[in-house]
């Protein structure tokens, strides 16, 4: 959307299309990138915050005199990205070096290149592709290439293990997240991320926004199974097998440190919203206001997305800090023998009744 | 097609790693995730306790007695103290005695709370254990309040204890009671009855109590097996006898007698039992009596020997002193729970997954203080 009008929009479009299209490709991707920076830095501080909330204690505080962290620690985040900046970029001798440089830039382009078929607004989209949904998928799931090379080039036991987990564990999930995807399209018969929103407005039962979530009993279902898988995906607790802390030390991101440490964690952030944001966008309506027809305004189609997003991060931030880590068999028993038939069933369940109740 | 064989892998567990509570190392031999074999390797701790002692007078023995179960350092001062009075028979007053006894049980419920909250650490929930480090907290201070330490407490003397209780000290324990047994089911909603939780620990990591027994395992380990032995029951030693409690022991409630939840639930119970004998020993607690009263001003026990077991939170833990008359021990000799704890875990953990055998370490809840001494 917002390239298409960019593109239109330079008055050289016609001479050389190529440079035209790569120069509103970079004017829409600096954007994107800063958005993900700050929004990582709130979502630190989110997560800093509500874990302390749970955990009885208080988190970043302002303390004493001069900056630090400032007031309620609001700057802790920035310190954090600052600390993991100015720190060595330490390369272990007997790893791939080639490869263990490329590993976080492969995991940080997964989540990032996701963002451009993500409506943010009603306006506010960067391409909005006719199978803008099934990109999504497509290519959040380029990030474990990136995690199996971070864990191979590492030259580390423990990196190897995660590597394995996370490969295992990421190729597995995406099934049951794409199944409960297709009883999505199956009702709204486009796979485009506006259409799939558009579909969502006015109201149903008489009194709910016509959110897919309160569709019928199998969507409703559907949305559970796609946020969990989701949460599996972006390995958070209580999937996080991958980095299990206490038992792999930090999974493929063992020997990384510094910068690229932090492109790894960037990402974790980064995929976090790419799901919440699909799942806002495909089962409770995206940019639309839960009250129909009140303030409905691009502006506000911007403040709903986000808020959605915003609480379903709020839920995986909650999950990570209350559940112990599941083991990867049971992991596996989860998705191959619990969500996927049942994601089936759901497809089946969806057709029935879209063909009876309409 | 032929049999696929798969290669194996020897893995390093620490000594460097985040849950190896301590400076364990373990050499790890896997095939994938499952674990064919496992060697705990010992000794990053070592600091010849043992022979130290030798050189070392009585009095001197104390402090390094707190050094070796450093989580639970009341109860092993504890065991010292009982067995060098049986040695020398002195009789100590009762407010002694019942000023150990609340120690004594304010420390196991101090460890059970921090072996429970790294066990949660261990199957990756991080916020009980900061919940459990929250109450333990309130313990530390008490013993602050009483002795000034808050880890090494050297707090136990032969024939008494270093100081008396300080003012208002008992409604300081009521007050902590009053908190904590409420906490308890607290810990039982976030983390006892989690769905994920007792998938991963229920049936994993089976002790079966014949081999419990046949390698010397004691304490909650054995308890959680199903067998009722407790020392403070069975043996007991100074005024036990005087409580009334329970010895809780394990059911096999979500699963199978003896597995990691097992373990793990017998140590909840035993901290109301613990609860309940400080109640007890608060109401009974005698008013007057001087605490340096009994201790002898030279320790020079008679020729002879002792060994002397008492229960601490891991489990029998036993002196066993050989005086040749002079100031010093002729020899002193410490049976380590924690220790024989450690040596089972190869034959309960082979053909499990590697995230099983960290489970079943946490569930052993092994101090290597204690085990390299």
């Amino acid at each position: 959307m917002i390239v298409d009008r960019l593109i239109e929009w330079f008055p050289t479009s016609a001479a050389w299309p190529g440079i035209t299209f790569i120069v509103a490709v970079i004017l829409c991707a600096v954007p994107v990138f800063l958005f993900i920076a700050v929004y990582a830095l709130v979502a630190i501080y989110g997560e800093l915050k509500i874990s302390s909330f749970i955990q009885d204690k208080v988190g970043p505080m302002g303390q004493g005199v001069g900056l630090h962290a400032w007031r309620w620690g609001l700057l802790q985040p920035v310190a954090d990205a600052l600390k993991l900046i100015l720190k060595e970029d330490i390369i272990p001798s007997s790893a791939d070096k080639k490869l263990f440089i490329l590993a976080p830039f492969i995991v940080f382009i997964g989540a990032f290149i996701a963002f451009s078929a993500l409506p943010f607004s009603q306006t506010l989209i960067i391409a909005d592709m006719n199978i803008g949904i099934f990109y999504i998928l497509a290519v959040s799931s380029l990030g474990v290439i990136g995690i199996i090379l971070a864990g191979w080039s590492s030259n580390n036991k423990w990196s190897l293990y995660g590597a394995m987990r996370s490969a295992a564990q990421i190729v597995s999930y995406e099934i049951p997240a794409a199944l409960s995807i297709v009883a999505v399209i199956m009702l709204t018969s486009t796979m485009s991320m506006q259409g799939i929103i558009q579909y969502q407005s006015g109201l149903i039962w008489g009194f709910l926004p016509n959110w897919l979530l309160f569709n019928n009993p199998f969507t409703f279902l559907a949305f559970f199974i796609f946020f969990i898988s989701g949460v599996a995906e972006c390995n958070r607790t209580p999937f996080d097998i991958p980095e299990a802390e206490s038992e792999l030390v930090a999974g493929a991101f063992t020997e990384y440190s510094g910068m690229r440490y932090a492109f790894f964690f960037l990402s974790e952030y980064a995929n976090m919203f790419v799901v919440s944001g699909v799942a806002a966008s495909a089962f409770m309506g995206g940019w639309q206001s839960p009250i129909p027809g009140m303030l409905d305004t691009p502006g506000w189609g911007l403040f709903w997305f986000m808020s959605k997003s915003m609480f379903l991060i709020f839920m995986m931030i909650w999950f990570r800090w209350t559940f112990p880590r599941l083991r990867v068999d049971q992991l596996m028993d989860v998705c191959w023998k619990g969500f996927i038939p049942i994601s089936l069933v759901n497809i089946f369940g969806v057709g029935i009744w879209h063909l009876i109740v309409g | 097609m032929g049999i696929v064989k798969g290669d194996q892998m020897v893995l390093n567990i620490g000594p460097q790693h985040p849950s190896t509570h301590g400076v364990l190392r373990l050499k790890v031999v896997t095939d994938g995730e499952i674990v064919s074999d496992i060697e705990p390797i010992i000794g990053y701790l070592h600091r010849c306790f043992e022979k130290h002692c030798e050189n070392s007078t009585y009095e001197q023995v104390i402090p390094f007695t707190d050094r070796c179960d450093y989580i639970a350092s009341m109860n092993n001062n504890f065991g010292y103290v009982v067995a060098m009075e049986k040695l020398m028979e002195i009789k100590v007053p009762d407010r002694v005695e019942y000023i150990r006894i609340i120690m004594a049980e304010l420390n196991r419920i101090a460890s059970h709370l921090l072996a429970l909250g790294v066990y949660g650490l261990d199957v990756g929930a991080f916020t009980p254990f900061l919940y459990m480090f929250r109450d333990r907290e309130r313990i530390l201070d008490i013993f602050e309040l009483t002795c000034g330490a808050r880890l090494l407490y050297n707090y136990m003397w032969v024939g008494g204890v270093s100081h008396d209780l300080p003012v208002g000290f008992v409604e300081t324990v009521y007050g902590f009671l009053d908190y904590f047994e409420p906490k308890l089911k607290e810990y039982n909603e976030i983390l006892t009855y989690n769905k994920i939780f007792i998938e991963r620990t229920a049936d994993v990591g089976v002790l079966p109590p014949e081999v419990a027994i046949s390698y010397g395992v004691s304490g909650p380990n054995l308890r959680g097996s199903g067998v009722k032995w407790d020392l403070r029951k069975d043996e007991p030693y100074s005024i036990y006898e005087r409580f009334d409690f329970d010895v809780p022991i394990g059911e096999g409630t979500v699963g199978t007698t003896g597995d990691c939840w097992d373990r793990f639930y017998v140590r909840m119970l035993e901290m109301t039992e613990s609860a309940k004998i400080l109640r007890q020993a608060l109401k009974d607690l005698p008013q007057d009596g001087d605490v340096h009263q009994a201790i002898p001003k030279k320790i020079r026990p008679p020729k002879g020997s002792i060994y002397q077991r008492t229960e601490s939170p891991r489990g029998d833990l036993a002196y066993y002193i050989i005086s040749d008359g002079s100031p010093q021990p002729y020899r002193l000799k410490m049976r380590s729970p924690a220790f024989t704890a450690l040596s089972v875990l190869n034959e309960i953990s082979r053909g499990w997954m590697l995230s099983d055998v960290i489970a079943i370490l946490g569930s052993l809840d092994i101090v290597l203080g204690e085990i390299d001494r």
